[in-house]
């Protein structure tokens, strides 16, 4: 036998369920879908929105990166080369960020791995392209720092 | 006050125009007819209905594209079904696997014929309609238990061996609620117990017995969810442990018929549900004579049309809130609580209505 004070908590939790989806049916406006061509102009992200991978650069058109090649190491596809190079100093420092957009999963993993904040998920994400060619990227602007 | 009709009129004027046996006949083609278009027209509605309800209520926004709101989506889809090739596995057993998915859409399309759309707009009233419901309605049950036999294939015969538990046990108390109906209007043919329902409000049996006729109401939402097979009581479809159950095997036109009848009966179902407790062709009257006025100005079938799609509406409300039950859960939900709850309800509008204890 259920006991009568179960049986009343079962109920009221069916009837909050039942209140939760009836909310969403009378606010339109907590509809998430965005009919995407037409509002393309309009289009707004969330912030964690993960789209491919870029690398910001400062007024000066630098960047954070050591080379430390952690993210190409922790990248589970290989979508990530660092290229290292020597700068007059003969420091080692970073000759270009190859990074393959064709075969990146988007997941965050190589952000998370980078312990300078160099590259983080961008919003772009109309991808498509011609030649797998044009998915290599290079994200760094110059070389070294 | 004579009720507006624009079927007697017409039946009048073939029975002029024609030798009686085939103005009988011609007059039930006609029906026939009306009711094929109605099975045809409801259930690509309710695909889009279904669609866009479920969406809103998980904040989607739900078909869009094809047509304005989407309305020509569920016609695409029927195009899409019908185009594709009817695959047959080698191991059915072809008369089974063929004959199934006729008959869950000829039932409800028995069960619509007695259902009173309005106040001259009913096939035809059995003495025993309600009896003749229940016999009709288990046609479904058979489509689905050889559809799962003959498919040969060990979801398929798993899912309707569910089914069968599962609808032969929750028409128990579908019957039972229908029952309590019987016993209140004092008749068991449709129309004569939606005109036992005249009145106001309060005179729809959901009302006018109190507790007993509300409790009887959710009792049969309830059952009768789980006698249409909807979520959360869709165990014999329940696609993520059956991959499909009964119908694994079915493809095009074979699958659409199931997936017609799912709809049509749903609409069969709500359209019960509001003759038996709602008041059916009724407009609601609040005792005011203007505003009554007004309502009973409204023709009946849209009074039909709006009680069951709000019937329909719960249906969906429910199907897309709650997770789906465990097959021994819901045995136990249908032979524990709500057969017991059913009688004992029974029993209740039975001492109603023994001593006049309903709403005047
Ligand atoms: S997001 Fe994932 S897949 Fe893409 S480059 Fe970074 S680690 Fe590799
Ligand atoms: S992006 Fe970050 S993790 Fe990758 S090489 Fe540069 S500093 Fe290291």
């Amino acid at each position: 036998m259920i006991s009568l004070n179960r049986f009343a908590g079962s109920v009221s939790a069916l009837l909050k369920g039942l209140g939760v989806t009836l909310n969403y049916i009378v606010h339109p406006k907590r509809v998430v879908t965005r009919e995407y061509p037409e509002n393309r102009e309009t289009l707004t992200f969330p912030e964690r929105f993960r789209g491919q991978v870029v690398m910001p650069h400062d007024e000066n058109n630098d960047h954070n990166c050591t080379a430390c090649t952690l993210c190409e190491k922790a990248c589970p596809n290989g979508s990530i080369s660092i290229l290292t190079t020597k700068n007059i100093a003969s420091k080692r420092v970073l000759g270009q960020f190859v990074y393959r957009l064709s075969s990146c999963t988007l997941c965050n993993l190589c952000i998370e791995a980078c312990p300078f904040d160099a590259i983080r998920m961008g919003h772009g994400f109309e991808m498509a392209g011609y030649t797998r060619e044009e998915l290599d990227l290079i994200l760094n602007k110059k070389e070294g720092r | 006050m004579t009720p507006l009709s624009i079927t007697h009129p017409l039946g009048d004027w073939i029975r002029q125009q024609l030798p009686s046996p085939f103005a009988a006949i011609a007059n039930g083609l006609i029906a026939v007819i009306a009711i094929a278009m109605l099975v045809v027209v409801t259930a690509i509605f309710l695909v889009w209905l279904e669609r866009k309800v479920c969406a809103r209520f998980q904040a989607r926004l739900g078909p869009t594209r094809v047509g304005p709101f989407g309305l020509l989506q569920p016609v695409a889809d029927a195009i899409k079904l019908l185009m594709k090739e009817n695959i047959r596995p080698r191991t059915v057993d072809q008369l089974a696997y063929f004959l199934a998915p006729l008959l869950p859409i000829t039932g409800s399309f028995l069960v619509l014929i007695v259902i009173p759309f309005d106040h001259n707009l009913q096939v035809l009233d059995p003495d025993a309609g309600i009896v003749y419901v229940t016999a009709v309605s288990g046609m479904g049950i058979l489509g689905v238990l050889i559809g799962g036999w003959g498919s040969n294939n060990k979801y398929s015969l798993l899912g309707s061996m569910r089914a069968g538990a599962q609808l032969f046990s929750y028409e128990l108390s579908m019957v039972l609620c229908m029952l309590l109906i019987v016993m209140a209007s004092g008749t068991a043919s449709l129309r004569n117990i939606v005109l036992s329902q005249q009145g106001t409000i309060l005179d729809w049996w959901i009302f006018k017995l109190p507790v007993a006729g509300l409790v009887a109401f959710l009792l049969f939402i309830v059952s009768s969810t789980a006698e249409l097979n909807r979520g959360p009581l869709d165990l014999s479809e329940a696609e993520q442990e059956l991959t499909g159950g009964f119908h694994t095997e079915y493809t095009g036109i074979s699958f659409s018929m199931f997936f017609l009848a799912e709809f049509v009966n749903m609409f069969a179902a709500a359209g019960l549900g509001a003759t038996l407790f709602l008041g059916g062709f009724l407009a609601p009257q609040i005792g005011w004579h203007p505003v009554d006025q007004l309502l009973a100005f409204i023709p009946g079938f849209i009074w039909f049309a709006a009680k069951a799609y709000f019937l329909i509406f719960l249906y969906m409300w429910t199907r897309w809130t709650f997770p789906r039950l465990r097959i021994d859960h819901l045995l136990s939900l249908e032979w524990k609580f709500l057969l017991p709850a059913s009688l004992a309800n029974l029993l209740l509008a039975a001492t109603l209505v023994l001593f006049k204890w309903v709403i005047p």
